[in-house]
């Protein structure tokens, strides 16, 4: 038999606070589910009114993503005779040839190489500095959320300046060396800040009876605080992933060819006559559909990255 | 390296003989792990800072790097704020500001409080609606300008149906005085959850004891509400418009992308009117000379915010 509490909610009060939440968690997610739908809409389907919700679903858009085409006329259509593949007999019902493919592979593995990249990088440091703030009397230990805090007080645009100079002078404008750098600078203060937090609910008792039979500190580092630390570190890892794989701002301007990461790019789909939508959309949904998945699955690791670290469980 | 390097720092003494060698190893190992990040932190967050300190105070031009540099003292730094289309700006940046932080913590608040009642499946719910905070808002904000047209977008559709205007009669991103509501509206849906999630921190360290004991004092909900839900809340909900107002002062990304400042510059916050002078109008000086204002305006700011937040901390 369970005890009356007075702090436990009503069940009425249960109910009517859990409709209220789900009403609003619908509406929220109902434009992502609206860029999943789209991305497999016809170009009319997409633009048709009233909006529609049941419809023919095709892989048009994400044709058109991979893609790019051109028009062709009745008879070089006939002289080409039938199509060998699925994706060119949807190109070619609208009078359309496959011309090769887009750059939307280049951007989406652009955006993997410098995310992973700078997220491994930026781990690897972290933990490190991380480890020292803890366990060690480092001077600059009572800065460090204040220098975390100033860092994202300025706005990346301001810094960009000086930063496409120093890239260009040193070669790294529109790399992927350049990019990894840069988010592994942009995310390391708030990933030691993190990290240290990780670290410090670690008993030093541990440590300490390991030097004690005899390990040396860097062992007593990797064999015993780095195992009990992955927790952490696995989530402050997500949170550079995710932080990475998202920025625009730095990507719009210090990249144009060789290393533009997706953001910049999946909105710069152009269709015939305007944005095609379907093919944005289908951008869109290949690189939001995983950090989505990762939130719903990892949600228990994230909550203290996605808050600068304010919340502790 | 770094092993042979750690493991004569420390191998040298065994552990436990002497604490004052032990501490000198410690130390070189402390600076070896932290030297890395202080190195990359400095090149390329506080000499980038510096550097536009610098450029500040100069006329130089990216695009005309063969021209001669000249110092021009504070020149830059009065034109800036002499230039009338800076209040507009700083005008645009308020109102989205203000209204963006009023109503993520209203809604936030409120959502965190009904989620805090623990109905069943409260974990799933919590995140769904932090979806939207974790995608990219560039690719997001250009989705949006697809929800936001007039007749076909989705927006537009919902909201002729539920008030029963024509959805092909109003542009929320063509019409001046819908655009900085257009902004607005996806940025409290985009980051509404981030507010809600330091709430429910704030609410689930309240320790229920407190209630139980003005329970037996007969005090009423409502009187539990404002004197003790509300002030144990408050530094959390303080600590995170403090992060939502730094966020939202340097927006760019997705107000870029949905609106581009427009139409005409009526939605052109800070960050964009700075990114105009910088990277189009490829006016280095003057731009470093703004940048170096707004990172003034923004750190004066927030130091006396984060000095109020300590008083209401320590009470």
């Amino acid at each position: 038999m369970s005890s009356y509490s007075v702090t436990e909610p009503s069940v009425r009060q249960k109910w009517a606070a859990g409709t209220l939440v789900v009403v609003y968690a619908l509406i929220t997610i109902l434009p992502l589910l609206w860029i999943i739908a789209t991305s497999f809409k016809s170009p009319s389907d997409a633009i048709a009114y009233p909006p529609k919700t049941v419809f023919q679903p095709t892989l048009e858009g994400y044709v058109n993503l991979f893609t790019t085409r051109t028009r062709a006329t009745e008879q070089d259509l006939k002289e080409l005779g039938e199509p060998n593949t699925w994706y060119d007999r949807i190109v070619r019902k609208d009078g359309f040839i496959i011309a090769g493919p887009s750059r939307f592979m280049e951007r989406f593995s652009n955006s993997m190489i410098i995310g992973f990249g700078s997220t491994v990088l930026c781990i690897v440091l972290g933990t490190a500095a991380a480890y020292a703030f803890s366990r060690f009397k480092v001077p600059l230990k009572d800065d460090l959320l204040f220098f975390i805090l100033s860092t994202r007080m300025m706005p990346p645009i301001a810094v960009a300046i000086p930063i496409f100079l120093m890239f260009r002078s040193l070669g790294l404008n529109d790399t992927h060396a350049g990019m990894i750098l840069l988010y592994t600078a942009v995310n390391l203060s708030l990933a030691v800040w993190l990290l240290k937090g990780f670290i410090d609910e670690i008993p030093i008792e541990y440590e300490e009876a390991a030097l004690i039979d005899g390990y040396t500190r860097f062992q007593a580092f990797y064999k015993v605080v780095l195992p009990q630390a992955m927790t952490g570190i696995a989530s402050t890892a997500i949170f550079c992933l995710i932080f990475a794989w998202n920025e625009y701002a730095f990507a719009v301007l210090l990249t144009s060819g060789t290393a533009q990461t997706a953001p910049p790019f999946i909105p710069t789909i152009i269709g015939v006559g305007g944005q095609d939508w379907p093919a944005v959309a289908a951008g869109a949904t290949l690189f939001l559909v995983p950090v989505m998945i990762f939130t719903i699955v990892l949600r228990k690791h994230l909550l203290r990255g996605i808050t600068f670290g304010a919340v502790r469980k | 390296m770094l092993d042979s390097s750690a493991d004569r720092a420390v191998g040298e003494t065994s552990p436990v003989v002497s604490k004052r060698s032990q501490g000198l190893s410690d130390r070189a190992i402390a600076w070896l792990f932290v030297a890395p990040s202080i190195f990359l932190l400095l090149a390329v967050n506080i000499f980038p800072l510096i550097w536009t300190v610098r450029l500040s105070f100069t006329n130089f031009r990216v695009n005309r790097p063969n021209a001669e540099v000249q110092f021009v003292g504070l020149k830059n730094y009065i034109s800036v704020l002499t230039d009338g289309d800076i209040w507009q700006t700083m005008q645009a940046t308020a109102h989205f500001l203000i209204w963006t932080i009023v109503l993520q913590v209203l809604i936030g608040f409120a959502l965190a409080y009904l989620i805090n009642k623990k109905f069943r499946g409260n974990d799933l719910w919590t995140t769904v609606i932090v979806l939207p905070m974790m995608l990219s808002p560039a690719v997001v904000g250009n989705f949006w300008t697809f929800l936001y047209q007039p007749q076909i977008g989705l927006f537009n559709y919902a909201v002729g149906y539920l008030t029963g205007t024509d959805p092909s009669a109003f542009s929320m991103i063509g019409d001046v005085s819908l655009a900085p509501w257009a902004i607005v509206i996806v940025d409290t849906w985009m980051w509404t959850p981030f507010v809600m999630l330091i709430c429910l921190a704030g609410l689930r360290s309240i320790p229920s004891s407190i209630y139980e004991a003005a329970e037996c004092d007969r005090a009423s909900k409502w009187r539990q509400f404002w004197t003790i839900t509300i002030p144990m809340v408050l530094p959390f909900l303080m600590l995170a418009v403090l992060f939502r107002g730094i966020e939202n002062f340097k927006m760019f990304d997705l107000v870029v992308q949905l609106t581009g400042g427009g139409p005409g510059s009526i939605t052109e916050l800070t960050s964009i009117n700075l990114k105009r002078e910088a990277f189009e109008k490829w006016r280095t000086g003057y731009a470093s000379a703004y940048a170096v204002i707004l990172f003034v305006t923004v750190f004066g700011l927030a130091s006396i915010y984060v000095k109020a937040l300590n008083k209401v901390k320590q009470r």
